[in-house]
């Protein structure tokens, strides 16, 4: 019986996804080997009692790597999220509650980012940047944040109008205290949702920049950059590629479940059954 | 005791081009009542938002606070007159405050604009005026879904009159609520009048409360003024069709 223990039914998906969230944090004391050792006599081992998932091409263990990796991947995707989530939100408040030319500007420059396919313009930007996974995930920020910033002013648009945004500015609160206290905790929720939706997807992107070379540099775990390693061996030594292939996957599939969990539990518009 | 602290000196409002109110004049003093009465869309609410700077634009008139002009205020003078002096209660109070946030948190919120009240101390004066309007002091720590119609109506007279202001506008304040939920907010506001000699301008299109509570009221129609006078001058010899009909379809 979890159900008295865990908040109606986000329960059974949010514990892998915390579990995940904790392994990228704790990642360094749960490696059963230095991710960075190389053994060149234990080259491309395949799984066995010792290299639970085999070794890579330099004979590094890929269980701790994939740990590892999941430091870099889970929580450099997070963290951006985060940047993106809030600085678009942010932009996007300020537009829908300013409005006149402040919203036309920053809407407008929306438009020009919008006008490129996501990914793409992230490749683009990541290479005339240079790589590194800084750069990679600076590059999906430039173009990630116009999502946030369209939601939360159409968002701001119609709270703008609530009696009790006239009645704080009755009882004398300023625009920023408005904006803080009433617009801001008031778009939370579908923003958040928005983002735990979007999780899965920036996990990709980040890996995928770092699998074709603009994102995490060697000898960096990286899953992306992993999958790149083990590509040229997809024959002779599939493990090399499978085991991150599998963490993407794996991961990606719990957080986009969470994502809906969350939208059913807070959205009360989709709720569709 | 007599001075007027109200002055609506034929004062026209326009949404944009259109001009919704014309040529609207009536003087209100220290502690008196005056009820705006009229049918949907004759101008009643908009009158309020010209005095208290919600919406609209005054673009003939003038309008006198306390002695001062306040046509058109900016934002800036607007806000120091804004809770402080003039209170506003709303017609769905329970949609008047914020949904995510605390009553409490919020009507604290608005008296830290103006005073510098500690938490505690903003509880203690909360309490003596809940004591007096009947509300629970607990509610300062519920959400506002939480909150009845005559709850949160209370809740909204609390927010409204915590700083003591001169003036209080209360637009259709029981329109939302039950007959005896009505008449319980209408008493409420008469005490609170009793009490601290507030004026209140009230708009309501229920013709019973403006009998029980006004000293004087406001006839308009299409935004225009139909009649204005006391309560006895209104009912007893109404001088216009338009205001007999209104009583008589009220009775």
């Amino acid at each position: 019986m979890l159900k008295p223990l865990i908040p109606d039914h986000l329960s059974l998906i949010t514990v892998p996804a915390l579990a995940l969230i904790l392994v990228a944090i704790f990642a360094q004391y749960l490696t059963p080997f230095d991710p960075y050792a190389q053994d060149l006599t234990r080259a491309l081992t395949p799984p066995d009692s010792v290299n639970l998932l085999g070794t890579d091409r330099y004979g590094r263990d890929i269980l701790s790597r994939v740990i590892i990796g999941s430091q870099t991947t889970i929580l450099s995707a997070l963290a951006l999220l985060a940047v993106i989530s809030i600085v678009g939100s942010l932009i996007g408040a300020v537009c829908g509650f300013k409005g006149g030319r402040v919203d036309t500007i920053l809407m407008r420059t929306s438009d020009v980012f919008l006008a490129f396919p996501q990914m793409v313009f992230a490749i683009a930007a990541a290479g005339a940047l240079g790589g590194g996974l800084f750069n990679a995930a600076l590059a999906l920020a430039l173009i990630g944040w116009t999502k946030y910033a369209r939601i939360s002013r159409s968002l701001t648009l119609t709270i703008r109008k609530m009696p009790y945004i006239d009645a704080a500015k009755l009882a004398g609160t300023g625009s920023a205290g408005i904006l803080i206290n009433h617009v801001l905790p008031n778009i939370a929720g579908p923003i958040l949702v928005t983002a735990a939706l979007d999780i899965g997807t920036i996990i990709m992107e980040l890996a995928g920049l770092s699998f074709l070379g603009l994102g995490a540099m060697p000898p960096t775990a990286e899953w992306g950059a992993m999958m790149n390693n083990g590509r040229s061996m997809l024959q002779t030594a599939p493990w090399v590629i499978l085991s991150p292939g599998f963490a993407i996957f794996l991961t990606v599939a719990i957080f986009n479940l969470l994502g809906d969990k969350l939208r059913d539990v807070i959205d009360v518009r989709g709720n569709r059954n | 005791m007599f001075e007027n602290i109200l002055s609506v000196e034929e004062v026209s409002v326009a949404y944009g081009a259109k001009e919704i109110v014309h040529g609207v004049s009536f003087n209100l003093r220290r502690g008196e009542i005056l009820a705006i009465v009229g049918e949907s869309g004759s101008g009643k609410s908009t009158i309020l938002k010209a005095i208290n700077g919600l919406g609209g634009v005054v673009t003939d008139g003038q309008i006198f606070f306390d002695g001062r002009e306040i046509t058109n205020l900016d934002d800036n003078s607007r806000r120091k007159i804004s809770g402080e002096s003039i209170g506003m209660i709303f017609q769905n109070a329970g949609a008047s405050f914020c949904p995510v946030r605390k009553i409490g948190a919020q009507i604290f919120e608005s008296v830290a604009a103006h005073k510098n009240w500690t938490y505690a101390e903003f509880e203690s004066r909360a309490g003596v005026i809940m004591k007096n309007i009947n509300l629970d002091a607990k509610i300062l720590n519920e959400y506002p879904f939480k909150l009845s119609g005559g709850m949160a109506q209370r809740a909204g007279i609390l927010a409204a009159t915590i700083l003591n202001p001169k003036l209080l506008l209360a637009d259709e304040p029981t329109s939302a609520l039950d007959t005896i939920t009505q008449v319980s907010v209408v008493k409420e506001l008469l005490k609170l009048r009793e009490r601290q000699n507030i004026s209140i301008v009230i708009v309501t299109h229920h013709i019973g409360v403006a009998a029980y509570m006004a000293d004087k009221i406001l006839v308009l129609r299409d935004g225009r003024q139909i009649e204005v006078g006391t309560k006895e001058q209104i009912f007893k010899a109404p001088q216009e069709i338009y205001t007999r009909e209104l009583i008589k379809a009220a009775a």
